[in-house]
């Protein structure tokens, strides 16, 4: 399999990048890892004129601490957030997530920044940025802006990143003290898409849970922000009959389609399946 | 728009005149230089037969673009063994019948040898078999495969404890 022809083009710099795509608008697309676009580029699903090859662009890598938040730069593999001692004491979901996406190879090459500009519904990070509360920046020929991970998501493939603009790390606030968050991923196979997974962030004061996010992967469209569901446990003490209400209220705003990975309605009940099971890992975890 | 690409091969540099920037880091390898051990299976990133070892980390040469891979290190099958000396993983994939047809088997070795350099599988097969996931093998040699990879490791690590050279 060959790809449509291409001119190939290989920036230092973030502006370098900007401009090319300015400059050539729809006709060009952006690659990192490539394990989403060139794929695609071979099916000729896509057929960019111009390829914007942004592995060469140093700043764009590093996890760095920017105060309390973690930067995360957007070439960052999936493979070196594995690697981050600091980032798996400090934020131990990234690594717990990235370590369930595709297999070894994928995640040497596959990046952060991909995995969430791509609005690919069935990739993980997303849902754990929207978990988060986690920051986009974004850098575009006006300069640069932040856009809420909230935000960001309008439909499969469609999020809010202008055509001209290029996402250049990932901004996440410290989880506060006495929380802690999980992934959750049912599929069918080691390296499989999810047929239904959950993140969640949970927060415990005395005795009760006093902050809890959750939000779902591959159950819709877009991922999903599970805003009511977390909501509803604020106040609760964590166990069974708190983390099955969560799982419902989750399934409630569910829309996946049925497919290889099974009938829409399993996937929803996957989806609750999920939630309570992160809610309770990350409960023990807050507790600890 | 000829791009020029330096590279070192299995410890050989080649500079390389791409015409066409499509050119894959496996057709590179197989159609332009003759370095046929890497296979191609599905080209698409999902059977991992094209594995190589690129800048010490394995990948999927079929979803590499060569134009990209200007100063890279790359280690192929073909730079395993010393001479007539079997690599410990090739060695162990023999003892251990590790393959039936063999199609796969130079992208499970190089997947291996990556592997082993991460050094995070410990000897723990269920650690093998997720840290060798996105190799397939369509014969379903995977115990032998499992086997075979536990005991290179546990060699590799003896010959690096004892100082005895690879």
């Amino acid at each position: 399999m060959i790809s449509g022809s291409f001119a190939f083009y290989r920036p230092h710099t973030i502006a370098e990048a900007v401009a090319m795509l300015a400059t050539h608008g729809d006709a060009a697309r952006l690659v990192a890892g490539g394990h989403s676009l060139i794929p695609m580029m071979k099916l000729r699903m896509a057929m960019p004129d111009h390829l914007i090859d942004v592995g060469g662009i140093a700043d764009l890598k590093g996890i760095k601490r920017d105060g309390s938040d973690w930067l995360i730069g957007a070439l960052t593999t999936q493979a070196e957030l594995i690697a981050d001692q600091a980032l798996a004491a400090g934020l131990p979901v990234l690594r717990e997530t990235a370590l369930q996406i595709a297999d070894p190879q994928v995640r040497n090459c596959g990046t952060l920044g991909g995995n969430i500009a791509n609005g690919d519904p069935g990739n993980d990070m997303p849902a754990v940025m929207l978990c988060l509360n986690a920051r986009f920046e974004v850098t575009g020929p006006g300069g640069k802006r932040s856009i809420p991970a909230r935000g960001f998501y309008h439909g499969a493939y469609v999020t809010s990143l202008a055509q001209d603009e290029i996402v250049t790390a990932v901004r996440i606030a410290a989880l506060p003290p006495g929380s802690a968050a999980a992934y959750e991923k049912l599929k069918r196979k080691v390296g499989d898409y999810a047929t239904a997974a959950a993140a969640v962030a949970l927060g415990l004061q005395d005795g009760k849970i006093n902050f809890c996010s959750i939000a779902l992967t591959n159950l819709a469209p877009t991922p999903l922000w599970a805003e009511a569901a977390g909501q509803a446990l604020i106040g609760r003490a964590p166990g069974a009959e708190s983390f099955a209400l969560a799982g419902r209220l989750a399934e409630e705003i569910t829309d996946p389609s049925s497919d290889a990975r099974g009938p829409a309605a399993y996937r929803t009940k996957m989806g609750g399946v999920m939630v309570r099971r992160a809610l309770a890992r990350a409960a023990l975890a807050a507790k600890t | 728009m000829n791009k020029s690409v330096n590279l070192s091969i299995n410890g050989t540099r080649h500079a390389v005149t791409l015409d066409d920037p499509r050119v894959t880091l496996l057709d590179l390898l197989r159609e332009r230089l003759d370095l046929t051990g890497t296979k191609k299976g599905c080209d698409r990133g999902q059977c991992g037969a094209c594995t190589i070892i690129l800048n010490g980390r394995r990948v999927n040469s079929c979803l590499t673009l060569a134009v990209s891979c200007g100063g890279a290190e790359i280690l192929t099958i073909e730079g395993l063994a010393q001479g007539d000396v079997l690599h410990p993983v090739q060695a162990a994939f023999i003892e251990h019948d590790a393959f039936q047809c063999g199609f796969c088997t130079p992208g499970q070795i190089m997947s291996a040898v990556g592997l082993i350099m991460e050094g995070q599988a410990g000897d723990d097969e269920e650690r093998i078999r997720e840290g060798m996931s996105g190799n397939l093998c369509r014969c379903g040699a995977y115990a032998g495969i499992t086997q075979a990879v536990r005991q290179a490791q546990a060699r590799m690590n003896e010959r690096e404890r004892t100082g005895e050279a690879a």
